[in-house]
Formats: structure tokens, sequence, C-alpha cells
């Protein structure tokens, strides 16, 4: 047993480890450090929290917690970098179902109804509204998940009046979070199921109405609902480790899909209620030229002669497990002496930085990954450019056509490159579900094929 | 049409404007092509290889001159010849119209249209026709002949059953097309390259080559707009030379290429450099014509300095190579201009009307100038800046306004709720927001590369929710407390487990 006041000193120590673990992630070098501080604080929570007073039935935790470390410990070891989004996502359906069943462990403790006045109904509204945001966590990140791993299909399932519907179903909710926070003892326990049901079901067709494209944000976006829900299950525990942790999380994902918004040129509202996947609002413009297809042979002829070559890879690279294909003919190239980079639009894949992760994954050294920024300028200069899997990222609809739906998007500009090879299973629209008259350039030209048979091809001709 | 290539009449001109080779190309443009007898003769083309591709032979200048529409030439037309030529005949040679402000009138007045070759833009359309990288090219690759020829070894490495024979080491200075074509030739022959330039863009160019780029420790950038390098300061110019006083200790062969066209060559090389290098050194002036990069270079002269050095101010033009090279220049100059059928002068082609220094009778020159540096004009920058400057302020002060009005609305509900809510509450939300502030602060420098790490690490971190668990745990199993709080351990748990171990795997893959 340690006293109240070791334990609130432990979680204060351990909020500055998780702190410091987030800065940690500022850059590569001190990454490895932040994670470790990360181990370092949650270790110390829990212990401080199992030593604690009021604790019982230590048998049960250590159950649990062997089973989860077991299934924790083979989940990520055999999880491929490639499935690292739908592994996400599954983990923040956790977080939101551990918030449900602490809120309603939370409502039937019987410590709970020895308050009183506002400091009881204060804390059925914090139960209450831990429990919904948790439910939407939960429901909403299965779905994504079942969306990034296919199972789902990953258009925009949207249908008219849907807003109204929703609306309504959060005005049916707050009138029962007022009964449920008027009723005596646990006689709210219906309320408080009936809302978990339509905060489940909000959930389900809040991600479901968005489309593959805007997955990124869909993703960060549960990465931030995860944060409040512990926030929220802070508060109803009056736990301020809990709190504190839970503001981090919430909003680290709030920035991440800002940033991510920000990439699209999209704002936060119109990707959550928008539908994105396939709409198209106003007349594409017509696409003039021809689209000219080479083989893996002229290609790889191609790169022989090039001097500077960049890649941009997208999703199809991540599907396709090209990554080491990919670093092979990195290294080919580099070693007859050209310089070969790597543009990274922000939201290429379907999470943050998944390129980067890919690309580390197979031992591309971080310093030729360049950002999408970083690399733009140096395009007109660029003799070959190889776009492997990506579409909407490399669209130059985006900055000429304003009637394309993704107009204003930032995009990599690789058609002011001397020539590019855009790898391709075939001539499908993206995500976005809209032309890219990239391919219709004079100086692009189509490789059909999984990118990774491809790579592989190219590997060989060289 | 037709299309007459006279022979040259400078005595060291070995050049032709046109070989077998690029008359066939005229030819299939649809030009009747006449050249005058043995006009190849000195750079080894026949005049039966002419006749052979389809050419006439025509036997003097005057003939020539009196019946064609288009004039392809090597160096520029003499006063003599000028008499000869019809008024409208367009003629495309050198010119050197800076230097040569009289020939310039004299072509006007006589309404001769003249297309100097030297002053086609250096812009990415033009470089097909684009004489001066075409013939710097070729000098590139003759300096390191040259400089091989004069020096008394191996240029490559080799380590053989009679002993090791060390790499010879090469200094190239000035990295132009020229330059580069020397760092090339160098490199495959086996020689250690380095290579000097002001400009830090050419760096990479450099390095793409397989030399190492030379540089001075002062951050000083000679990149123009025009693409050759500007002076530089004179702490930059110590800097340099106190470099090549080391190198010019150590290198095997000196290869100058830095001119600044219309003015004296930069003098680079000074005479203690040149008393600093090892006897059987070589020195290769490329810019001996204008000046000379090097102190004691001689122009037009190969001579050893008292210590043993060579210097060569001259160079074999490989006038073979060089007029097939300039020759299809010309060709597609002409392909761009229309052919035989649509033949047109076109003063609003951004080629033509730059090159095109003589037209109905009036000079065309200088040009307006043309950046042709890759970097975008500073100027259209700036000023594109400044309506985002001014659209920034705009967006600031509005932001202001919205964020004054914004915090109002914060602090009034705060207050409310401070009215209703028990201190213990407060105490909570002032861990809450300040939490939320330090999130905001910190996330906001997290790299973008490192963003699925972070959704990992914070998706373990958000696992804490544990806490909630293990505190509701209760020790009866059949309390349905225990179950939820079971439930609620077990799923955090793996939550933490995976969310760490995953992160830590990724982060193990990146490395530099």
């Amino acid at each position: 047993m340690i006293s109240t006041g070791i334990q609130t000193a432990a979680y204060l120590f351990a909020s500055i480890l998780f702190i410091l673990s987030l800065g940690g992630l500022s850059s590569q070098e001190s990454a490895k450090r932040g994670v470790l501080y990360g181990i370092v604080g949650m270790a110390i929570a829990i212990l401080s929290t199992v030593l604690g007073a009021g604790v019982n039935g230590h048998s049960y935790i250590i159950i649990a917690l062997a089973i989860a470390s077991v299934i924790g410990l083979i989940v990520a070891r055999k999880v491929e970098m490639t499935s690292m989004p739908q592994l996400v996502a599954i983990l923040h359906s956790f977080v939101g179902l551990a918030a449900v069943l602490v809120g309603f462990g939370s409502y039937l403790d019987a410590h709970t109804q020895t308050l009183i006045g506002s400091e009881h109904t204060i804390h059925l509204v914090e139960v209450f509204i831990g429990v919904f945001i948790g439910a939407i966590t939960f429901t909403g990140s299965i779905i994504a998940w079942g969306k990034l791993d296919g199972k789902i299909t990953s258009r925009a399932l949207a249908y008219k009046g849907r807003h109204a519907v929703n609306i309504t179903l959060v005005v049916v909710s707050i009138v029962l979070g007022v009964r449920f926070a008027m009723a005596p003892e646990t006689s709210g326990l219906i309320d408080l199921l009936i809302m978990t049901a339509i905060a489940s079901f909000i959930g389900i067709m809040l991600v479901m109405a968005i489309g593959g494209a805007d997955m990124p944000v869909v993703v960060s976006m549960l990465n931030s609902y995860s944060g409040w829900a512990a926030a929220a299950a802070g508060f109803m525990l009056g736990n301020d480790l809990l709190i504190v942790t839970g503001a981090l999380v919430g909003s680290s994902g709030a920035i991440l899909s800002i940033i991510m918004c920000e990439a699209m040129n999209r704002s936060f509202i119109s990707v959550i209620f928008g539908g994105f996947g396939n709409a198209s609002t106003g007349e594409a413009k017509e696409i003039e030229g021809e689209v000219t297809s080479a083989n893996h042979v002229e290609v790889a002829e191609m790169l022989k002669e090039a001097q500077t070559v960049i890649i941009v890879p997208g999703y199809g690279m991540a599907v396709a497990k090209a990554q080491y294909p990919v670093f092979e003919l990195v290294q080919k190239l580099k070693a007859d002496g050209k310089t070969v980079r790597f543009g990274i639009h922000p939201v290429a894949g379907r999470l943050p930085g998944h390129m980067n992760v890919l690309l580390a994954e197979a031992n591309v050294p971080y310093d030729i990954v360049l950002e999408m920024d970083e690399i733009n300028d140096d395009l007109p200069k660029t003799d070959i450019v190889l776009v492997i899997g990506a579409n909407d990222i490399v669209n130059p609809a985006a900055l000429e056509d304003e009637g394309s739906p993704i107009y204003g998007m930032p995009v990599i500009e690789v058609w002011n490159a001397k020539k590019v090879i855009v790898m391709k299973r075939s001539m499908a629209a993206g995500y976005a579900g809209i032309e890219n008259p990239l391919f219709y350039k004079d100086n692009t030209d189509m490789l059909y094929g999984d990118a990774k048979m491809s790579v592989d091809e190219l590997n060989k001709a060289l | 049409m037709k299309v007459g290539i006279p022979k040259e009449l400078t005595q060291d001109e070995f050049r032709v404007a046109a070989t077998p080779k690029t008359v066939t190309r005229l030819i299939k443009q649809g030009f009747n092509v006449l050249i005058e007898k043995d006009a190849g003769k000195r750079s080894n083309y026949s005049d039966k290889e002419y006749t052979e591709a389809g050419a006439e032979i025509v036997n003097s200048a005057n003939e020539l001159y009196g019946s064609v529409k288009i004039i392809l030439k090597v160096q520029a037309v003499t006063n003599d010849e000028i008499e000869f030529i019809n008024a409208d005949t367009v003629i495309l040679s050198y010119l050197w119209p800076a230097q040569n402000p009289e020939l310039l009138k004299k072509l006007a007045d006589k309404k001769i249209n003249a297309i100097a070759m030297d002053a086609i833009p250096r812009i990415s359309r033009a470089q097909k026709m684009d004489v001066l990288s075409s013939m710097a090219n070729i000098a590139g690759y003759r300096a390191v002949i040259e400089g091989a020829n004069h020096f008394g070894r191996f240029l490559n490495g080799q380590i053989t059953a009679a002993g090791k024979v060390d790499p010879a080491k090469i200094l190239v200075i000035g990295a132009g097309v020229a330059g580069l074509a020397s760092i090339g030739a160098a490199n495959s022959l086996g020689a250690i390259v380095r290579a000097f330039d002001t400009r830090k863009e050419v760096a990479e160019q450099i390095n793409s080559m397989g030399a190492e780029f030379l540089t001075v420790e002062i951050e000083e950038d000679g990149a123009t707009d025009s693409g050759y390098s500007k002076v530089m300061s004179q702490a930059f110019i110590d800097a340099e030379m106190l470099l090549f006083k080391e190198q010019a200790k150590e290198v095997d062969i000196i290869i100058t290429t830095a001119q600044i066209p219309g003015r004296e060559a930069p003098k680079l090389i000074l005479d203690y450099h040149v008393e600093a290098m090892k006897p059987g050194s070589v020195i290769i002036d490329l810019a001996a014509s204008s000046g000379g990069n090097c102190t004691k270079t001689k122009p037009n002269e190969i001579y050893t300095t008292d210590n043993g050095v060579t210097i060569v101010g001259k160079l074999n033009q490989l006038p073979n190579q060089a007029s097939q090279l300039y020759g299809n220049n010309l060709c597609h100059l002409l392909d761009d201009m229309g052919k035989a059928d649509n033949f047109k002068i076109d003063m609003n082609d951004d080629v033509v009307k730059r090159a095109m220094v003589t037209y109905n009778g009036a000079v065309n020159w200088p040009p307006e100038p043309l950046p042709v540096s890759p970097t975008k004009p500073k100027v259209e920058k700036e000023v594109v800046q400044f309506d985002k400057e001014a659209q920034a302020k705009q967006k600031a002060k509005k932001k202001a306004r919205s964020s004054t009005i914004g915090l109002g609305v914060v602090g009034l509900l705060i207050f409310g709720l401070g009215q209703v809510a028990p201190s213990d509450f407060l105490g909570h939300f002032t861990v809450f927001v300040l939490a939320v502030f330090v999130g905001w602060q910190i996330i906001w420098n997290v790299s973008h590369a490192l963003h699925t790490p972070l959704m990992a690490v914070t998706n373990a971190i958000s696992g804490i929710i544990i806490v909630g668990g293990l505190l509701q745990m209760q020790s009866d199993i059949s309390n349905p407390m225990t179950i939820l709080a079971f439930v609620a351990v077990l799923v955090a748990g793996i939550n933490i487990v995976g969310g760490f171990f995953v992160t830590h795997r990724m982060l193990k893959m990146f490395r530099k």
C-alpha cells in the first residue's frame, strides 16, 4: 500500500513522462527515447494504481494484464507495416470500448450513490459524456478498420437526410442525458444503455459516410476521440493522470486531423459531413491528349539515361508491398551515380506518415525521403519521376481545373519533370473518383501492372 | 529554297557549317544545298561525300552567295564577304554581337538578316540549338585528352606486377558545360577529380558526374539569373585563392573553364599557384582565347614553365566532331523556323527574336534579358510575397478580432461554470485545459515522417484508461462491476502493450 500523496506524485511523474514521450517524436533520433519514456510512464502509472488504496481483485488484474500482454505482443509482432492503419484503427476501438465499460462501471459503483447535489449531477453528466464519446469511438473505429482492411466497401455511404437523422439522434441523446442525470440511484441505467446504442449507431454512420481518400483524416479524428474518451473517464473518476493523458492524445489527434485536412485543402467539417469519397462537384474539364504507355524495358532504358530520379509512392505501393523492390531499385540507380530521392505527399497512403514507415521498413535512409514542399521546387530539374501507385496526390487538376473536386489541394507537381512514369494497375480513377489529366500529358507514360511486379521487372531489366 | 555553305576563310578555323550527315538532314527539311568546293576539307569531309549526300558543289564563294537565300557559316562573315551577299539573305553563324557593333551595323545596312548562333538564349527549349553548349562539351572533353597527352603518367591508378601506380588528381575549375564534360571524361579515364565552382547549386551536378565538390567556408552563392556566376566578394576570392594554393600543391592537372561572355576571363590561377605545382603538372586553360584563367597562359601556345609545368593555351577543336554538332545545332534552328516550305522569321519567337541580331535593316542588339537559371526570377517572388504579406496582414487582423471574441465567450463560459461547479471539478478542469494546451504545443513539433509512430504511441498512451478499470476492480467475480472492469483492463492492456511494441518496431526501422 502506498499513500495517496505518493500516488499523486507518481501520477504527476507519469504525466511528465508522457509529455516527454510525445515531445521526443519531434525527430527520428529522439523518438526511440520518447517511446521508452512512454513505457516507463505507463509502468509507473499502473504500478502506483495497483499498489494504491481501494484496489481489490489483484489476481484478476494480473490475469487480465497477462492475457492482454500476450495478445498485444502477438498482434504487434505479426502486423505488417502495410496494414498499420488497420491496427491503429482497431486499437482505437479498444480505447473506446474501455471507456464505455469504465463509464458503466463508474455508474454502478456504490461510491456514486454517496454523492449528493450538484456533485452527483456533474458526475452523472461525466459518465454520460464519457460513454457517449467512448461508444462513438468504439463503433467508428471498427468500421474504419473494416474499410481499411477491405472488409467493408471504402465508398462513402451517404443517404439523403442523414444529417437530419444524426442531429435528431444527438438531440435524443441529450434528452436521455437529462433524464439520466435526474434519475435516482441506478434507475437511469436504461437511459444510459439506449444512449450507448444510439452513440454506437452514430459512430457507424459517421465513418460509413466517409470515403477512402479521407481515411487518414478519419483515423486521426478517431485517435483524437479516443483521447477525449480517456479524458472524460478521468473526470468521472476524478483522476488527473487520465485527464492529462487523454487531453494530450486528444489534441494530438486533432492536430493530425488538421494537418491532413490542410494537405487536402478541405475543411474538417466537410470531411466529417462530406461523404467526399465519390462525390464530384461541378463540371470537370475536358481532358486533352492521349494516354501513352511504355513497357518495362523501355522504362529501364529511360532510367539508365536519367541523372536525377524522384520516386513518388502512394497507397498502391503499400497494397502491393512493393517497398523492398523499390529500395532495391533505388540502390541500383544510386550505384550508377544517379541522384534518387523520394517525394512524399502528406496524405499519401491511408495513415499520416504511412509512406515514411513503409520506406523505413525497407531500409530507405530517411534523408533521401523528402516532403512535398521540399521536392516540388526540384521537379523541373528532374529527369524522371516514378509515380508508384499514387493518383490523386499527383493530379494536376488540383491546380489547373477549378471545376475539379480536389481543386486547390496541394499536390506533388510531377508533370514539371522531364519525364513521368506512372505505375498503375489500370486506368481506373483514384479514391477521389476523378480523372487524372496527368496520364494524358505528353511527358507521361503509363506502366501498367502490379507495383511490386513492375518494380521487380525494372530491377531485372537494369 | 537554297542553302549555301561557304568555305571558312579564317586561318585557324577548321570547322565547317555542314557535314554530309547534316546535308542529308537539310535536304530532308526540303532545302537545296549548295556547298563551296573543299569547304569540308579541313575537317576531313570530302566533296565526294557531300555530293553523295545530295549537295551541289559550287566553285567559288561569290557564285554561292549570289544564289542562296540562307547562308550557314561558322565564323562571322568578313567585310569583303558582305559585299557579295544579297539583301534579305539570312546568315547563321557566330557573330559575338557584343564585341562587333560595326559588323552588325554593316549587316543591317545591307539588309542582311543575321542570326548570331552564340546569342541563342540558354533556355530549355533552345538547348538543341545552343552552340556554346555543344562546343563547350567538346572543349571539356578535349581538355582532358590534351592534359593526359602532356602529363607523363597514367590517369588511372593501377596495381601491377611492376608496382603500384597512383591515380592522377585533376582539378576542374568552373562547372559549366565544359567543366562538367571535363569531369565526366577525366572520371571515366580513372583520375581522381575535384571541381570548384562559386555557384553552390552545381554541387549536385558535380557530384553526379563523379567529382568531389570543393568549396570555401564562406556562405556566398555566385549564382545569377543569367546562369553565369557573378563577381564574388574579396573575402571569398581570398579564401578561393588559398584553396587553389592547397590544391595546386597536390593535383597533377588543372583544367580551368571560367568564362564570362563579352568580358576578359577572370584570373584564377596566379603566378604563385603555378610555382606551387609539381614539375610535370599540366594546366589546360580553356579560357585562353579570352585572356586566360591563368596569368601565365599564352594564347595559342603550349609551353613549359621554368618549374616544369606545361601550360596549354590552345586546343584542337576536333573539327570533324565539332562540325557535326555545330551542323546539328543549325539544323535544329532551321527546323524550328519552319523548314524550307514554311520558312519564316518569327520575331515573336523567344529564341529567334533574341538571336536575330539584325533584321530588316535594323540592329536588334542587345535583346531583352532572359533569365535562364532554373531558379525562378526573384522579382516575381517578391511581388507574390508582397501580395501574400498584405493578405496575411488582413488575415491576422481578422484572426485577432475573432480570437478576441472567442476568448470573451470562453471566459464567460468558464465564469458560468465556476458559479455552479464544485471546486473539485474545477481543479480537474484546470488540469484538463492546461494539458490540452501542452499537447497542442508539443504535437506541432512532431515531424511529418513520424506521424504514424505518433498515432501508435498516442494509442498506447490512451490505454491509460486502464487505470479506470483497475480502480473499479472488485475481488468478487460475481459482481457485474468486476466483469466490466476485467474486460476494460484487458482491452486497454492490449492497447498499451501492442501500441508501444509496434511503435518500437517502427522506430527501429528509421535509419539515416
